[in-house]
């Protein structure tokens, strides 16, 4: 069955703005989201990730391997966290991101190398 | 021989993307099937049932492409386990393919280009003309999307239960779209090249034909239908705009417009309105009106009233003004259409409108800056040739 990656858009200026009671909030409904999807067998992996702020990039410069403060991409939104699916189809890929409680979603499908 | 391959080029395409999940070797396969025909039935004379003799063709022809072309060699058991043809019944699987070329996860040219080539059987050279496009803006298009289906496995279908709705209306726009590309473009066109606005009602008579009760697509191709009856009374010899209420109302298609008022007669009984339905109403009464000044304006404005319920934009108000104008008087209409001045500041045809009402009211001066600001904001050869007639009319 084909595998997708949700990409969750997220910004850390969001973050910085709501409080504690607000976090505990936003964070329910995800976590409810994510228990059903992990026990019906749709997700198959994921993470939240750290702040844009705290990123580290590495790029080679010249042939060898630099390191570099900040994001690949600096831009005020950016991937926030990841869920890796297997589903059917790009339109059950597309159903799951739109139940997704939290912002926008990107869908990618993973390439498969096995066959 | 074009009408046969008209029908048969999109089912045939439809027929083997769903055994292959391929289409671009699904349409090298329809292609080959069209040069055998052409090379063909001249001697031979159209077949009794020319789609089952495409289908076999495009089949055979499939199996040989494959045999050649080692990319495809996994592909060879797909077609050979599946006969194309069972005795009697031609499988048709458009309505699929339709879904598939329209799906959201496309961009809009590309569901337009795609359903113009794989549903339509549009050469790219074709689409590319229609749109004024370069050849290879098109094809690279093209290839875009038919990847895109095969690596983010958009599936080939038809959409299911709650999706469908939505899903209709994705359909819809892309043919509307298509219809207005083809409607409102003026000259600049070939008399060789293939119509829009005919490829658009021609797909979107398909879609009645394979979804019956979905009454949008009987209110789209009414909508369609109503407007090319008047099609041919939208500009005089010299190639001039000329107004609704101007139209010489004897160059109507009047034969087209009863059927097509059976066809609203039709979705009406459905009882599922929506925005095509209403839109095919105003169409509708005006194309039933005898004249201007005994159009059924109330009936009109009445379905633009129903019209906001699903679409509340300033687009739409600002057209409902303009009928609410014959019934309820200028300064009414005014007094609606300067509430959407700061939306609608941009748009040619606000300000054009505008014109209208103020000279109705007698402030001139005022309305020659409004028709002035229409002026500077669009740059359709046909509409500045309006404006500026209506300009040269009243000289400071």
């Amino acid at each position: 069955m084909p595998k997708y990656m949700l990409m969750f858009v997220g910004s850390d200026d969001w973050y910085a703005k709501q409080s504690k009671e607000e976090l505990d909030n936003a964070y329910k409904p995800i976590m409810a989201w994510w228990d059903d999807l992990s026990k019906t067998g749709v997700i198959k992996g994921g993470e939240e990730l750290g702040m844009q702020r705290d990123a580290t990039t590495v790029k080679r410069v010249n042939g060898t391997m630099k390191v570099f403060d900040g994001p690949f991409i600096e831009s005020k939104e950016t991937v926030g966290g990841f869920a890796l699916i297997e589903v059917a189809d790009l339109d059950k890929a597309i159903a799951i991101a739109k139940s997704w409680p939290g912002g926008d979603v990107e869908v990618r499908p993973i390439v498969d190398h096995s066959s | 021989m074009a009408a046969v391959f008209h029908e048969e080029a999109g089912r045939l395409t439809a027929a083997l993307v769903k055994r292959l999940g391929d289409f671009d070797l699904a349409e090298e396969c329809v292609q080959d099937a069209l040069v055998a025909a052409l090379e063909h039935w001249p001697r031979t004379g159209i077949p009794d049932n020319p789609g089952a003799w495409l289908m076999t063709t495009a089949h055979r022809k499939g199996i040989d492409r494959l045999r050649r072309e080692t990319r495809y060699r996994e592909k060879v058991a797909q077609l050979e386990e599946t006969p194309m043809t069972q005795a009697g019944s031609m499988s048709d699987e458009r309505l699929e393919l339709i879904f598939t070329c329209c799906h959201p996860a496309l961009a809009r040219e590309a569901q337009l280009a795609l359903t113009l080539r794989s549903v339509a059987g549009l050469t790219t050279a074709e689409i590319a003309r229609a749109f004024l496009q370069s050849e290879s803006t098109v094809a690279q298009r093209l290839v875009r999307a038919k990847r895109k289906i095969v690596d983010a496995k958009i599936p080939f279908r038809v959409p299911e239960g709650h999706e469908l709705p939505d899903r209709v209306g994705e359909v819809l726009a892309v043919l509307y779209l298509m219809f207005n590309e083809g409607y409102l473009a003026t000259g600049s066109r070939g008399a060789m090249d293939r119509d829009l606005a005919a490829e658009a009602e021609w797909l979107t008579s398909l879609l009645a034909q394979l979804m019956p009760d979905e009454p949008e697509v009987l209110g789209l191709l009414a909508l369609m239908r109503f407007n090319r009856a008047r099609a041919d009374a939208r500009f005089d010899g010299g190639g001039e705009i000329v107004l609704l209420r101007d139209q010489d109302r004897s160059k109507w298609d009047r034969k087209l417009i009863d059927e097509t008022l059976l066809l609203v007669g039709r979705f009406m009984r459905m009882r599922g309105p929506g925005p095509y339905q209403l839109q095919a109403l105003i169409a509708g009464a005006h194309a039933d009106a005898k004249s201007w000044e005994t159009t059924r304006w109330n009936e009109i404005v009445r379905s633009y009233d129903a019209l906001l319920g699903f679409s509340d934009t300033p687009v739409v108000r600002l057209n409902r003004a303009i009928a609410l104008w014959h019934l309820a008087g200028p300064a009414t209409a005014l007094g609606e259409i300067d509430a959407l001045a700061a939306a609608l500041s941009g748009y040619h045809l606000f300000h054009a409108t505008r014109a209208e009402l103020l000279r109705a009211l007698g402030r001139t001066a005022d309305a020659r800056a409004s028709d002035e600001r229409a002026l500077e904001l669009t740059e359709n050869p046909a509409e500045r040739a309006l404006l500026e007639r209506r300009l040269a009319r009243r000289p400071r």
